[in-house]
């Protein structure tokens, strides 16, 4: 686990880039700096593996002081990947992964099954790229070696700055697909730096939005999407991913309480009366003390004229609390939605023609955000 | 014909003295582009990681300095120091090899892309494993690209030592000026043009091995 604590970065010349930040990177996470050019998200990185030495606070790495661990050792412990890659032009992409575990002398043979399984976990064929030097590989392909490079050595730690952001969306998105996935088999700490919030969003265990060397807001993706806690935070999550997020609106947004119901004590013809007279052909029907007991279809109602309501009524259509979400409607096979107070008293049917409303501007959104 | 059979006398007469000439032209001028090597392509990497930004001005000034002289002033001020001969040759050589070495040694190294520096440090290596293991090998061709070019001018240059009586292909051409003797002169220069394209050549193939197999 990483901590920071009250930490403050003054450059040489003055400018405070780091204002009282505290943070927690906790292990097996991936957390995601994010925030405006400037803001000192690559600041903060760098604190991590001494590239850059902070001013004041405290930063522990498992509760040990940083500044307490040499720097070389601290940075063959921490996987290093950054937005140029810096693969050594000089170097074939072997002696590119290997880099780190040479530097820790590891022996030959386990060198060589290491780099072997990296290419083979990111799908290059270790017999195809192994001897190849940087420049013959796609960008794409570069940064998979930046990427394992990063991993050679086995580190719990990795730091990764903009790794994707100079990539084509195609890579980028494979990229990401592959962090979650590796992730999920490595398990481990990352600290990743981007500017791009949907990648934030699709990777992140937890987003860390900065402003002006301040943490403005810290939290799961959804903490964020569901709860942001000034304009700064919507703004840069932007009103297409918060509406989105948001979701279709609770059941009592689309509650028709105009729509009839019929108590179950009174006859059969008051019931087809209602339903003629509200042109409903299916009528939920209620106890005395208004608590919904099921449905009354017109066409059960009007082929059994003699029967009474208490033995036509189908109790398998079921009723939706008021703060039932709508999905749950919208992906069953129900054709009525009566509502109900959680003491099952009724209120209201969902009312279809609003919800079909929602769900076009939902599409036409989203369609008109691709196009 | 007659001139192409009296050219081939000369040579049979001469040819060992041409060769002590040659022998002597190679030696002022290797002996001064190596000490300046051994002094200029360390102290510019050095250079590369200095963080006084007027200590560097001023060795750039000091070696563009050397540069400014003219080089028949310059030999004439290494007389009362160093006498006649080879030593004070060499001396001005080396000191007009300097700029051309230092500069092009520190632009080699400065020149590496700074990504590819900053993840040698991220990744762990010592300031000298760095140095060793990725930004000299990455600029060793800009490396010997200067070490090309000035050995090339050195060459052409050593053709002055003759002022000062260190000898080398000069004397052959400054004898044939003396003697009114025209093969003499141009084969002093001849030898003098052949040399220096030579060396570009074997050190320009010496560069392009070395900058195989990157990007
Ligand atoms: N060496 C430095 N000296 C002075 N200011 C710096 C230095 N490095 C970065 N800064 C400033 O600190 C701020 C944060 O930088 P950085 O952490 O790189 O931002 P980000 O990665 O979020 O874009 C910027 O305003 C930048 O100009
Ligand atoms: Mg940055």
């Amino acid at each position: 686990m990483i901590q920071l604590k009250n930490v403050n970065k003054v450059y040489e010349d003055g400018f405070h880039a780091l204002k009282n930040i505290n943070l927690t990177f906790e292990e097996g996470k991936l957390n995601v700096l994010i925030g405006p050019s400037g803001c000192g998200k690559t600041t903060t990185m760098k604190l991590l593996n001494r590239l850059i030495d902070y001013t004041d606070g405290e930063l522990t790495i498992d509760g040990k002081l940083i500044s307490d661990i040499n720097p070389i050792e601290l940075r063959r412990q921490m996987g290093y990947v950054i937005q140029s890659i810096g693969l050594f032009p000089h170097m074939t992409i072997y002696d590119n992964v290997a880099t780190v575990p040479k530097l820790l002398k590891w022996d030959k043979q386990k060198i060589s099954q290491k780099v072997e399984e990296l290419l083979k976990m990111v799908d290059l064929d270790p017999d195809t790229y192994r001897e190849r030097y940087p420049h013959e590989l796609s960008g794409g392909q570069q940064q998979r070696i930046g990427v394992i490079r990063a991993l050679a050595a086995e580190p719990k730690i990795i730091l990764m700055d903009e790794p994707f952001s100079a990539l084509d969306p195609i890579s980028r998105e494979q990229l990401q697909d592959e962090l979650v996935r590796l992730q999920k088999e490595i398990n481990k700490t990352i600290i990743f730096v981007t500017h791009d919030m949907d990648e934030a969003i699709k990777i992140a265990d937890q987003i860390i939005l900065m402003r002006d060397g301040e943490v403005v807001q810290k939290g799961s993706p959804h903490e964020l999407l569901t709860n942001p806690i000034n304009q700064f935070v919507e703004d840069f999550i932007g009103e297409d991913r918060l509406r989105q997020a948001r979701g279709l609106p609770p059941m009592t947004a689309f509650v028709d309480e105009d729509y009839p119901s019929v108590k179950v004590t009174e006859s059969l013809d008051a019931a087809i009366n209602v339903m003629v007279e509200k042109k409903k052909d299916q009528m939920p029907i209620v106890d005395a003390d208004d608590k919904y007991l099921g449905i009354l279809s017109l066409y059960d109602a009007v082929k059994n004229r003699d029967s009474e309501i208490k033995n036509l009524v189908d109790e398998t259509v079921i009723a939706y609390r008021e703060s039932a979400e709508v999905e749950k409607f919208v992906a069953s096979k129900e054709t009525i939605a009566p509502i109900v107070r959680e003491d099952m008293s009724f209120i209201g049917v969902l009312d279809q023609d609003q919800l079909l409303e929602v769900l076009h501007e939902q599409v036409d959104q989203k369609s008109g955000v691709m196009s | 014909m007659n001139l192409i059979q009296e050219y081939i006398e000369f040579w049979e007469i001469r040819y060992e003295n041409i060769f002590e000439y040659l022998l002597e032209h190679l030696s002022i001028a290797f002996v001064s582009i190596i000490f300046a090597i051994v002094l200029t392509v360390p102290l510019a990497i050095g250079m590369t990681k200095m963080k006084n930004e007027r200590l560097k001005q001023a060795i750039f000034n000091v070696a563009n300095f050397f540069q400014t002289i003219p080089t028949i002033a310059l030999f004439a001020l290494l007389i009362p120091i160093f006498g006649i001969g080879f030593t004070p040759a060499v001396v001005a050589l080396f000191l007009y090899a300097l700029l051309p070495l230092l500069r092009n040694t520190y632009a080699g190294v400065e020149s590496i892309d700074q990504g590819i520096v900053e993840a040698a440090k991220g990744m762990g290596y010592s300031t000298v494993q760095r140095l060793a293991k990725v930004e000299l090998p990455i600029a060793v061709p800009y490396i010997m690209s200067g070490i090309r070019i000035t050995t090339v001018y050195i060459i052409s240059w050593t053709t002055l030592a003759t002022v000062i009586g260190a000898g080398g292909l000069g004397d052959l051409v400054m004898a044939g000026i003396g003697s009114n003797n025209t093969y003499m002169i141009f084969t002093g220069t001849a030898l003098a043009i052949i040399l220096a394209l030579t060396v570009d050549l074997i050190f320009g193939l010496i560069e392009k091995r070395l900058s195989v197999s990157r990007g």
